[in-house]
Order: structure tokens, then sequence, then C-alpha cells
């Protein structure tokens, strides 16, 4: 008995210092552009932290698995400032991370990952939703945990016409990615069947997001705006640049709800998300952070959570060996959104649900209901492999 | 009130619980706040008793005297009185707890807590937390094996079965299976752990004494896509021959036959199903359907539906007398 015991008191001795001796090191890079965007919404104001923070949950989540695999994960920052190069800051990165979780711009993006290719490093686009970095502008090195335009209009036109809500008047912003956006949503109602009554452009003609009186001279300015408008269901607002969405709400001519840029927003993420055990890692990112969770911080921990389920999955810190397995497929990775996510694999991007929030609550989730497709229904969300641009190469 | 739980515990302990007819099922209503006690011989539910925030998981005391049931979002596991259908008492878990599990004596409770990644140990006569055994990102299924010396506790996005050492609390072995393990069961002669992967769509079949999948229960439904196959609850016969897993929405309970590992049947319950119990004399199991607020009666020997109960919003767990 007393020799059995010291056997295994040996042979767990043993095995502790094997697992100390050799851990496996996981690198994983988080590049990121210094300063935030200013919002209509105090509220909506992001974190300085917005999307690294959800890169430092995963990572934690990663090492508490880790600890039984003996793996160990770590998170490289860096932000750039204003008119630094992002190539030389993803090269200084990519010495000591296999992997690099980005939120650039897309030209940025592209740069990066084509300077980055010859040396395997896998690229994880956390922050742009760009549709050209999934069509003819697709690279094999990066993979989408970003939705994109096409996948959040088409969940929020599926929603709408489901509520048949079909006919929209559709205001649009005058800014490139507010007109990408509103492509995109154009091309939703083609799809599910709803009817643009009439397009508007709100034209931005400068001036500050925060004033004194603003309410008073909004609430004047926005009935005026919205009138006279052909017969409605609802107004769809196209404004990522944040100069007149969230004012719409309220204040419209015709006693219409409003969707899109606000209102009925359609979102990878958010703070009022609690189904499928979501209320967990609510919780342990406010532990963590002391704020809430956006939906950039969820493409980031999706993109570092990838990382560390195929690392457990391959038992390797390989990052070629690693890439593969996520490229492959038996790949997929739970993400709080009541089914597998997997990835597409004519453009690598990752398929998911998308949330509809008002703000306060999940109003729904879609793909919707009777939404079919042969072979996942999340594929009816965004372009599909028949009408992709993309080649990788 | 808390000392007539912990003498009627200890009596509980020597004495023989009186045979029973009629079995009764208690069933947690996650939505509701309440727990439905379901009658199997009128097949009615004869009471309803107000419980804590966000009840989950429900079990008897080894007795039968008692029911105990995870109130999640109060941070407690709640105790009902099974005589008087009263809550009387309260134990004192981590941070919102979710499943949980006994040791054969009824002595000592076993916690996933799911919001700060332990398992807390409880000892059930003094209601005295005895510590805590660190384990992966949100814990959930909960079970311990036949000898009582393994227990096992599933953490979903870490994606292991931890074998825990139930003498020295230590763990000694993890086992990778498929995303967001949520159930755990034992063949009765321990051969084999069953573990449900909700995400990963499949059940995992591990050696306990090798630490190793040594098979997988894959599903497949004509008509629905992979995605919607997400099991969860685990029903193993007596003899071991036939697992019931629930597939949650799917809204079937499939029936594997356990020597070649296949499905032999698609049983259509209510939506979203997702845990189960046997009637102490195994004629009949009961699941629990979240989305249809329901419960669907199982003929064990026919293979079949026989029976829909309506409980409160969104059923969770089930226990029943033993």
């Amino acid at each position: 008995m007393i020799r059995w015991l010291v056997g295994l008191l040996a042979l767990s001795l043993a095995a502790t210092q094997a697992l100390a001796a050799d851990p496996i090191e996981i690198g994983v890079g988080y590049l990121g552009v210094a300063g935030t965007k200013s919002t209509l919404s105090l509220v909506e104001q992001p974190a300085e932290n917005d999307g690294i923070a959800g890169a430092r949950l995963a990572i934690e989540d990663n090492n508490t698995t880790g600890k039984f695999l003996n793996q160990r994960f770590t998170l490289e920052e860096r932000r750039l400032k204003e008119g630094e190069d992002p190539v030389q800051a993803a090269t200084a990165l990519a010495e000591h991370n296999g992997f690099i979780i980005a939120d650039l711009p897309p030209d940025a993006l592209l740069k990066v990952a084509d300077a980055l290719r010859d040396r395997g490093t896998l690229l994880f686009n956390a922050g742009a939703i760009d549709e050209r970095l999934r069509e003819a502008d697709c690279r094999t090195n990066v993979i989408h945990t970003a939705p994109t335009r096409s996948m959040l209009a088409d969940a929020l036109g599926q929603y709408l016409v489901w509520k048949r809500w079909s006919r929209w008047l559709l205001v649009v912003g005058s800014h490139e990615e507010d007109k990408l956006y509103a492509d995109a949503l154009r091309r939703a109602a083609a799809r599910f069947g709803a009817k643009i009554v009439q397009e508007r452009t709100f034209e931005d003609t400068g001036g500050a997001r925060r004033t004194d009186s603003g309410v008073t001279l909004i609430q004047r300015q926005m009935p005026v705006f919205t009138q006279q408008a052909p017969a409605y269901d609802v107004l769809v607002a196209a404004d990522e640049s944040e100069v007149f969405g969230a004012y719409l709400p309220y204040r419209t001519w015709d006693p219409r709800p409003v969707a899109g840029s606000a209102g009925l927003v359609p979102r990878s993420w958010d703070a009022a998300q609690d189904q499928w055990g979501a209320i967990q890692m609510q919780n342990r990112f406010m532990k963590l952070n002391s704020r809430r969770m956006t939906a950039l911080d969820m493409q980031a921990w999706t993109a570092a959570r990838m990382i560390g389920e195929a690392t457990s999955r391959t038992n390797s810190g390989d990052a070629r060996k690693v890439t593969d397995f996520i490229k492959g497929p038996d790949f997929s990775v739970a993400a709080f959104k009541g089914t597998r996510l997997t990835l597409r694999d004519w453009n690598l991007q990752l398929r998911q649900p998308i949330l509809l929030v008002d703000g306060r609550m999940v109003v729904s989730v879609s793909p919707q209901e009777g939404f079919l497709h042969q072979v996942s229904e999340l594929d009816t969300l965004g372009y599909d492999r028949p009408e992709s641009k993309c080649k990788l190469k | 009130m808390s000392r007539m739980w912990r003498v009627g515990l200890l009596s509980g302990l020597a004495l023989a619980a009186a045979p029973a007819h009629a079995f009764i099922a208690y069933v947690s209503n996650e939505k509701s706040n309440t727990v439905s006690v379901i009658d199997t011989d009128s097949w009615t539910v004869t009471k309803t008793i107000k419980v804590g925030q966000r009840p989950r998981g429900i079990e008897f005391s080894r007795d039968g005297k008692f029911v105990m049931v995870a109130v999640g979002d109060d941070d407690t596991i709640q105790v009902i009185d099974a005589k008087t259908q009263a809550v009387v008492d309260s134990l004192p878990s981590g941070p919102d707890p979710e499943l949980f599990a006994q040791d054969a004596a009824g002595k000592i409770l076993y916690v996933a807590n799911e919001n700060d990644n332990t398992v807390t140990v409880i000892d059930l006569e003094k209601r005295a937390r005895l510590g805590d055994i660190q384990v992966g990102v949100e814990p959930e299924g909960m079970t311990i094996s036949p000898d009582g010396k393994t227990l096992i506790n599933t953490s979903e996005t870490t994606n292991m079965a931890h074998f825990i050492d139930t003498s020295s609390r230590q763990i000694v072995a993890n086992v990778l299976v498929d995303a967001r393990p949520r159930f755990a069961e034992f063949k009765h002669d321990s051969t084999e752990l069953w573990v449900s992967s909700e995400i990963g769509g499949t059940v995992s079949i591990i050696d306990p004494k090798k630490h190793e999948v040594i098979g997988k229960v894959a599903f497949e439904i004509p008509g629905l896509r992979r995605e919607a196959i997400q099991p969860v609850g685990i029903g193993m016969t007596k003899d071991d021959k036939t697992a019931f897993i629930a597939l949650g929405p799917a809204n079937r309970v499939a029936v594997v036959d356990t020597a070649t590992r296949k499905v032999t049947k698609y049983l259509l319950v209510g939506q979203r199903v997702w845990h189960m119990a046997f009637t102490p004399d195994e004629k009949y199991l009961l699941t629990t359907n979240g989305v249809s607020n329901d419960i669907s009666v199982i003929d064990v020997a026919a293979q079949k539906v026989i029976k829909t109960i309506q409980v409160g919003e969104l059923p969770w767990g089930i226990t029943i007398a033993p």
C-alpha cells in the first residue's frame, strides 16, 4: 500500500515536472488604431479599449483551458497613432506572434495581409465590415470574425419582412460607408421582397455632436426632413458615420419605427444578449473590464477563442498547423449564439447569427424562421457562395 | 426550520423511504421561478411551488425527503420539504449554481458554479462550504461515478470533462470533448462515461479508467440541419442497454443502443428538450421541453410518447422521488 502510494506520488511529481518543463506558448498580437470615433449618443461612445478588452477575456478563457493542456497564451497589444505605418507595426508583432487580431480600416488591413503573407502569420479581421475584403479583395491569410454589411442588412431585412413592414423609406448619409450600407440595404430589400418607396440623402454639413441646446433644434429639424414621404412602414437609416441616425426615432413626421443605424440595429453582439449561456460571458467580461461588452469586443473575443479552440484540438503551438485546422472542414467554435459558428470556406468569413437590438433588449435574432438554405441557414445572411467574387490565393 | 431539515436528513439516512405507488416528479421552471409537482398516477400538476430566481438544476436528496433546487440568480440552492412541499432552507453554494451532484450517502453536495470556474463542495448536514475546486470555463454537467470515487464536471467553454478524485478533491484527468459539454452520465456498471456536447452535436463515450474518448454517438434527422441537433440530457436504463438523449431544438429524444452506439429511434417530444428523469420502476421517462412549456411522458418499453403535461415557463430540470 505504502509502496503504491509512493509510486503514485512519484508519478504525479514526474507528471507535474514534465508539465512545468515545456509549456506550449501561443502568441497572439492585437493591432488596432488609437482613438475612438465619436457617436451621437453619449452612452454609445466606445471605450478606449473597445475590441482589445474582448481579446483579453478570450486569452484568459484560453489560459484557464490551457492550464489543463500545458498551453499558455499571451497577448501583445499595439495601437497605431495617426500616420503610423501599419505594416511596420504588424511585422514587429509577427516576430513573436503567429496570429494577429486586427481592427484596421480595409486598405491598411490589405497592406498588412500582403506584407505578412509569406511569413504564414494568420490575421483575424475583427473590425472591418467591408464587403470587398471578402469579395474581390479577399486574402487567404485573413479570417473575418466581423460580419459584413450585407450580413447585417440581410439580418435586418429578414426581420422587417417577417414583421410585414415591407415598405421602407431609406435615408442615406453622405459619406462613403453610409452609401455602402445603403447598397447592402437595397440588396436586402430586393432579396427578401421589400420595397424602398423613396430614398433621401442626409447631407453632412459638419457641426458638433455635443451641443448645449441641440435637442430643441433637432426636434424641429427631423420632422421637416421626413415629411411628405410616400406611404411607408418603417424608416431605414444608413448612417455609419453617426451624423443623423440617432436623431430619427420619435421625431419622424409620420409615426413610424426606425431601423438600420438607429432604432432597431443589427449587430454581431450586444450588452443585452443573455441567451444561450451568454450571461456567464457577460459577467466575466464585466468583472474583467468594468464595462459592458460591445460587438467589437465580441468579434475580437471570437477571434482569440478560435485560436484557443484550434490549439486545444490540435494540441499544438505550431501556428501553421493551427491555421490549417481553423481553415479545415472540422473546425467550429461556440460563441453564445445558440449554434456552432463555422467558416465559409470560399472567403473565410465566419458564419454567425446576427442580433437585432434596440439599445436595451435583444428584439430578435436572424436568420428568421422560414428563410431556408440548402447548406446552412446562416448563409441566408450576406453574399453566398454562388455570388462570391472571391478567389482565395 | 433549518434544524428540522438537518434532523430530517440524518434520520432519513437510517430509515428506508416508504414505498410509493404513484411517483412524484418535481420540475424546475427557469422563467416562472417555480417548481411544478407532478403526480405520475394522474399525470397532473398537483402543486406549483414558488422558489428563488432562475431555478435550474433540481434533485431529490438521497433519502427522498427533500428536493434541492439551484436558484442561480439568487446564488443559492434552496431546499424543499417533500412532505409539506414548501421551501424550508437554503445551502451556501458559490455564485450562480446550475447543476450539482450528491455522493452516495447523501452527505456531500458538489455544485457547479458557472460564474467563477469552480466546483463548490458542501457538507449537507452542517450546511457548510468545505472548499472549492478550480475547473475550466463555465462548469456545468456534474455526476459521480457509481463507486463514489470520481466526480465528473464538464466545462462548457473549456470543452472538457474534468475527472476529480473525491477524496483528495484534486483533478486527476481532463478529457477534451466536442463543443459545449452540458451533461455527463455514467453507465451503471462504471465502464463508460457519456458526455453530451450541445454545440458539437455529439455524445462522447469516455473510458473512465484510461480517460480517453473511445467512441461518439452521432445524430442525423432527415429534414433537420446539423445545427439544430443539440444534445443535452442523457438517461441510461439500469441494464445499461439503452440510452435516451435529449436533442434540444431538434425537439426529439434519441434512443441509442449502447452496444452499437447507434440511434435506433427518434421520439418527437416538445420544443427544446433538455433534461429527463426515469420513474424508479423505469416504466416512464419524463422530459422537460423548455419552449413548449411542457413535459413529455415516454413509455420506456414501448419507446413511445404517451402524454404531454403543461407546466410553468421554460421547464429546465426534473427529478422524481426515489
